[in-house]
């Protein structure tokens, strides 16, 4: 277990040296002057050469990159060059919105998605289930910046029962976690009636029930149990799709997350700033799919044995 | 029943690339600005009314079509080969080369691939080929780790083996022998993968990162109307169901393809 744990977390290191090398390089590369964009085009040559000093930017690449990554690994992020804050603490500000809003949305999706998709597969070919499967491809297809809308519209400017956006007690979230959650929840429905009716057919199954165990004890602790390792593979791999759908739904309900920060920062062109919220997303990313992995040996120890 | 589900998404999504290609030609004017007819609700003469500016929402949703259109197909072109091209040649030589791509595919896959499109447009600025740049930054990765795949297996088939004791060179085996039989596959990605980019489109379109206005896109269409909900609802409806229609028809083709073709169902690559 211990080597098992050893080699994850070095190959989580690699990944994630790789990615802040690679935004690095993007957000370097990229035409465009970032000190021109900063002063404007009616700046003075001495103006931008002496900001361009400050920043580092004179540098060689190579050598911006070793200082940013010696930087990081020191748990320095730099300095916002828009409010000339630490980064640091802009991030510890806002990522606890960003978080409570990705677990609401996964805690919608998962309470959507196995009723839903756990009924379907009990009632195959019935009404519900082909109602729920209409559900799961109308969840795919919407686009969050819609459905956003779409449910403002309905539930605060209408029914008026739900605040319009902000962040301020449970009823805010509620139309937020909706909006991020449909779409994982529409895949995870899918995913959770395709399992289950592979695993309904077992054998083990078959010897529950002729144990005489009620019906919600053999879907709760045999069916879905047993189901449950690639229902939990689709929710880390999707967990990406979910971050980045933070994003926009942050941007919808004016939520003051990550999201928000990133999308503020590139509007004023602080690309410190937006390669910082990048890595954090990165890394939660990467940490939960890290966290999956170690979940398989918990769920189910014939993973465990293998290793 | 099974019928209906092939004909109505398939002329939907003829609709939309005939509007697409034929907008050009059309009497439209997507920018001409009628003051007084500013967020002026759908009626006999407008079917889908005015917006904000007083211009016709109808005509902006076709240069929509287009733009999203448009996008669509070029990113799928440069993402398919330029993914084809990495995986293919990464599967065949293995070794390091091999090591070093795989390694770079998984830093590519640890990113949310809309963020990394959203950084890499707002630092390039508004402006389509901008679009379809960042977009394609993010979407080779899934055809090279396809192409990669199929290229592990393809390659110690017998045909392979007896093309290169006959002595025929790498690019030639690669060209013939290799390619036509993984291109399946990898079109059935480039299906999928359209109402992905589609989406991903309009989501940049809508945080304002997207398409250099005036140009219409749906995405920013439904940004400009979520101002005006009460008084003009017809400025988000409009474009959010084109949007709908368009991806709900290409998932609908897509499962009954991959049903048709008995690709292992696996729900996680849409």
């Amino acid at each position: 277990m211990l080597s098992f744990l050893l080699s994850r977390l070095l190959s989580m290191f690699v990944v994630l040296l790789g990615v802040v090398t690679l935004v690095f390089f993007l957000i370097h590369l990229v035409p465009g002057d970032p000190v021109q964009a900063m002063l404007g085009e009616s700046a003075l040559a001495a103006d931008l050469e002496s900001l361009r000093i400050a920043l580092g930017l004179n540098e060689p690449l190579l050598t911006q990159w070793w200082l940013y990554i010696t930087n990081l690994l020191q748990g320095d992020l730099g300095n916002s060059l828009y409010s000339k804050e630490p980064i640091f603490d802009m991030l510890v500000e806002r990522f606890p919105a960003t978080l409570e809003l990705a677990v609401a949305g996964l805690l919608v999706a998962v309470l959507l998605a196995l009723p839903l998709g756990s009924i379907a597969a009990l009632r195959k070919d019935s009404v519900y289930d082909n109602s729920a499967m209409v559900f799961s491809l109308l969840g795919v297809s919407i686009p969050n910046f819609w459905l956003g809308p779409m449910l403002i519209f309905l539930f605060s400017l209408t029914l008026g029962w739900l605040p319009v956006s902000g962040r301020e007690g449970f009823a805010s979230l509620v139309l937020p976690a909706i909006t991020l959650g449909t779409a994982l929840a529409a895949i995870l429905a899918r995913m959770v009636r395709a399992t289950l009716l592979e695993v309904l057919s077992e054998d083990y199954i078959r010897t529950a029930r002729a144990k005489g165990l009620r019906e919600s004890a053999i879907v709760i602790h045999h069916a879905l149990r047993n189901a449950s390792l690639p229902i939990i593979t689709v929710l880390g791999l999707q967990l990406g799709t979910l971050l980045g759908g933070a994003v926009i739904t942050e941007i919808i309900f004016a939520w003051p997350g990550i999201g928000q920060l990133t999308i503020e920062s590139i509007q004023r062109r602080d690309y410190p700033v937006v390669q910082a919220c990048i890595l954090l997303i990165s890394l939660s990313y990467v940490l939960v799919n890290t966290f999956t992995d170690m979940l398989y040996g918990w769920l189910d120890p014939r993973v465990r044995y293998s290793v | 029943m099974f019928r209906y589900q092939i004909i109505i998404p398939s002329i939907i999504l003829l609709l939309w690339v005939l509007l697409a290609l034929l907008g050009p030609l059309l009497p439209l004017q997507p920018d001409f600005i009628i003051l007084p007819n500013i967020l002026h609700p759908p009626s006999f003469e407008e079917w889908l009314g005015y917006d904000d500016l007083g211009r016709p929402v109808l005509d902006r949703l076709i240069m929509g079509a287009r733009t999203s259109c448009l996008v669509g197909f070029w990113v799928i072109f440069v993402s398919l080969t330029v993914g084809t091209l990495l995986g293919t040649l990464s599967g065949w030589f293995g070794g390091y080369i091999d090591l070093i791509f795989v390694r770079l595919m998984d830093i590519f896959l640890a990113f949310p691939g809309i963020l990394l499109a959203i950084a890499l447009s707002g630092i390039l600025g508004p402006g389509i080929e901008n679009v379809v740049f960042a977009l394609s930054c993010v979407g080779w990765v899934g055809f090279a780790r396809l192409a990669r795949a199929q290229t592990l297996s393809l390659k110690h088939r017998e045909h392979v083996l007896a093309a290169q004791a006959l002595g025929a060179g790498i690019p030639r085996i690669l060209r013939y022998h290799v390619l036509p039989l993984l291109l399946a596959p990898l079109f059935i990605e480039a299906t999928f993968g359209i109402a992905g980019v589609v989406v991903a489109e309009a989501s940049l379109s809508f945080l304002g990162l997207g398409v250099q206005p005036p140009t219409a896109s749906w995405g920013s269409m439904i940004r400009d109307g979520t101002g005006y909900m009460l008084v003009a609802p017809h400025m988000v409806l409009a474009p959010g169901l084109a949007l709908l229609l368009v991806v709900l028809s290409v998932n609908i083709l897509g499962d009954k393809l991959r049903d048709r073709l008995d690709v292992k169902s696996r729900g996680d690559n849409n």
